[in-house]
């Protein structure tokens, strides 16, 4: 038996025999292309930089919420329309401990960190209930799933209006964070560094968890191939419970980002970035993290950049952007495989 | 009954009770002028007659096709806003009608197609995620385009002669019913209605139909047999977007007013959305029963809620539950408690129940 094994083994061993996944280079090479193009047709420096800046924060903000949406539906084909409630959620929960923050003349940079953490721990809750209540039950079954999920999300939206009021609510940034840094001529505003970071901080912590650690190997490999890891005695279902609250969490976390960045917070948010965030998993690919990070610094540049340069068609860039992705790959920029 | 069986594509109600109510709801409907001719009641049984077209339009992509749409309320308000736009700038006539409504039709078409296209061929899934992300930018489209859509505050028109108000063809009252241009709209929408009911009828119970359904059941079984499933759900998507339009058209030719409000808004979407899980999913008569349940109860259903604000007035998180600008929470409870426990729909219910002395229809097609 030894001896039998052993030529196979060899070849392994050998340089050629592991051909290594190529890596898909175009999409960055697009992003890049973006980026510099915009140089000559914007003109001035400074607002290129501005406009670039104000785009990558958008678009960290969007990932950080639209990562969740992705992976759930990578791990479990669920496809979760109420995603917008934990963004929603997350930025009415920040208005309060706000409020609370400045009642106690506690104005400061660490008022902020405490929204953040306490909305995601009341998005992680909620995300808990709504996948016990909501998803569970529809597991499998894609139409009931849509329909249940937007239902899901309605309630979610109007227990917020009956909890936090119909209005408008603002969230203005605590005195360390306001004003912004000049860099060339260009101003650039603090907070937009801030979430920035924030956004990074979310994307390389993911990206470690996902490549680094045994976790992050189930969840691709369930991804990949449900059943075979079950075959393999995980239990996949925990896994995923544990993948949407998380997922959740992120959402109330990008959720305080936005509102902070919007610097007011509406019920209808989840549904305004819910739409967003579909056009961005569309666009990286369904189920892909690298594509919905791509994706999403896409439409973020692409949203500013249309903005500035024509305000009228701004509304449809993103549209036209997932027209054009699609027409050029139809699975999305990186399509997820055996799907 | 032979004539009956075939004007009704050979799909009976297949349950006495549901045969009857569809009986009462069709003669109901067709003698409301004369049984209640208050501008409120007539006003809830036009727009139960315009719902049920557009249920039955939203049931074909579905209930037979198991696609989901959000954007068939854009559809809507393409047909509302194509007649008005077109009786404000042409003047009102039955012509300029005819001509909005063609225009109208061939948007619906062209982008229902190009939607249909775009996103089907990979998978239906991408399909309500797009249809989402065109209809929001629709809806701030219109809002957007104030010149041409008036905006927030919609437009206002005036219907060609024969149907509107002031029109009355006869000098005395017929049956104690003084017949207006009004009451005459009414039954052109009613002509209309019951018309393109049928047609979808005869649609749904076709081969073509039948294909829908497989597709439904299983699309890669479908496939497999040789029907390319992406020209299917492509046309049965069209077929829907029109007759969707054709309602749009009707409410504006009642209301004589168009708005985002009433034809764009994400509540009206999610009304049809209520009435095709009430009625059945996959049957076309559940789009009658349920735009008749759900019209009445949404008119009742707030009563009750201003009346509950009332009593609650007190307590305070219950009575912001309970207050009338709540009421869509209570829709939602209600849509998700029937896709849950209800997902046959009133039909559905109606067709199990087996009334002794009725024969079984074995020769029917299995339902679903």
């Amino acid at each position: 038996m030894q001896e039998e094994l052993k030529p196979r083994d060899s070849v392994i061993a050998s340089d050629e025999a592991m051909p290594q996944l190529r890596f898909d280079a175009v999409p960055l090479m697009l992003l890049l292309g973006l980026v510099l193009l915009a140089i000559p047709a914007i003109g001035s420096t400074s607002s290129w930089i501005t406009l670039t800046v104000a785009g990558i924060t958008m678009g960290l903000i969007i990932f950080v919420i639209a990562s969740g949406l992705t992976l759930v539906f990578g791990l479990m084909d669920v496809l979760n329309f109420g995603h917008g409630v934990f963004i929603a959620l997350g930025a009415f929960v920040a208005t309060t401990v706000m409020s609370f923050a400045q009642a106690a003349a506690w104005d400061g940079f660490f008022s902020l960190l405490t929204a953040m953490l306490v909305a995601m721990l009341c998005a992680a809750a909620i995300g808990w209930l709504f996948e016990r209540l909501i998803v569970r039950p529809v597991y499998g079954l894609h139409l009931k799933q849509i329909l249940i999920t937007m239902g899901g999300m309605i309630i979610g939206e109007e227990l917020i209006k009956a909890i936090w009021g119909p209005l408008q609510i603002p969230l203005p940034l605590p005195e360390a964070l306001r004003g912004s840094w000049l860099l060339a001529d260009a101003a650039i505003e603090r907070y937009r560094i801030f979430a920035s970071l924030i956004g990074l901080l979310v994307f390389s912590g993911l990206a470690f968890t996902l490549s680094r650690t045994k976790l992050g190997l189930l969840i691709r490999a369930g991804v990949q191939d449900r059943s075979m890891v079950q075959a393999l005695g995980y239990r996949i279902d925990r896994l995923f419970v544990a993948v949407f609250v998380a997922g959740s969490a992120l959402a109330g976390l990008g959720g305080v980002l936005w509102g902070f960045y919007q610097q007011s917070v509406t019920a209808q948010i989840g549904a305004q970035v819910n739409v967003l965030i579909f056009i961005v998993i569309i666009i990286g690919g369904l189920g892909s993290t690298l594509g919905c990070f791509v994706g999403a610094l896409l439409v973020g540049l692409i949203a500013n950049y249309a903005g500035f340069l024509e305000p009228k068609i701004a509304l449809f860039s993103n549209i036209g952007l997932m027209v054009a992705v699609l027409l050029w790959r139809p699975q999305g920029l990186y399509p997820v495989s055996d799907r | 009954m032979k004539w009956l069986q075939r004007l009704l594509s050979q799909d009976l109600p297949r349950s006495p009770l549901l045969a009857l109510a569809l009986l009462l709801t069709f003669l109901v409907l067709a003698l409301a002028p004369f049984l209640f001719g208050g501008a409120k009641s007539m006003s809830v049984a036009a727009k139960i007659l315009i719902f049920m077209l557009l249920v039955a339009s939203y049931d074909l992509l579905l209930g037979y096709t198991g696609i989901v749409s959000f954007a068939h309320t854009m559809f809507f308000g393409i047909g509302a806003y194509g007649v008005a736009i077109a009786s404000l700038r042409l003047g009102e006539s039955w012509g300029a009608l005819a001509g909005g409504l063609g225009l109208a039709l061939l948007l619906s078409m062209l982008l229902s197609l190009a939607m249909g296209l775009l996103s089907l061929r990979v998978r239906a899934i991408f399909f309500a995620m797009i249809t989402l992300a065109v209809a929001s930018a629709f809806q701030t489209l219109v809002s957007q385009l104030s010149d041409f859509t008036g905006g927030e505050d919609g437009l206002t028109f005036r219907n060609p002669f024969g149907i509107s108000p002031s029109y009355q063809p006869f000098e005395s009252a017929v049956f104690g019913l003084l017949i207006d241009g009004r009451a005459l709209g009414y039954w052109l929408i009613y002509g209309v209605v019951l018309l393109m009911f049928l047609v979808l009828l005869r649609i749904v119970n076709s081969p073509f139909g039948r294909v829908l359904q497989a597709i439904r059941e299983n699309d890669f079984r479908a496939e497999a047999l040789g029907y390319r499933t992406v020209a299917y759900r492509t046309v049965s998507n069209v077929l829907s977007a029109m007759f969707a339009c054709v309602a749009g058209a009707l409410l504006a030719l009642w209301l004589r007013y168009v708005g985002p409000d009433t034809t764009l808004s994400f509540e009206i979407m999610l009304d049809v959305l209520l009435i095709v899980v009430i009625g059945g999913m996959g049957t076309l008569y559940g789009s009658i029963i349920g735009s008749v349940v759900f019209v009445l109860a949404q008119n009742y259903l707030q009563d009750l809620l201003r009346f509950a604000a009332k009593a609650f007035n007190a307590v305070p998180l219950l009575s912001d539950l309970v207050n009338p600008d709540r009421w869509l929470l209570w829709m939602g409870l209600l849509f998700v408690l029937s896709v849950y426990y209800f997902p046959s729909g009133i039909v559905g219910r109606l067709r199990r129940i087996r009334m002794p002395a009725a024969k079984s229809d074995a020769t029917a097609p299995p339902l679903s």
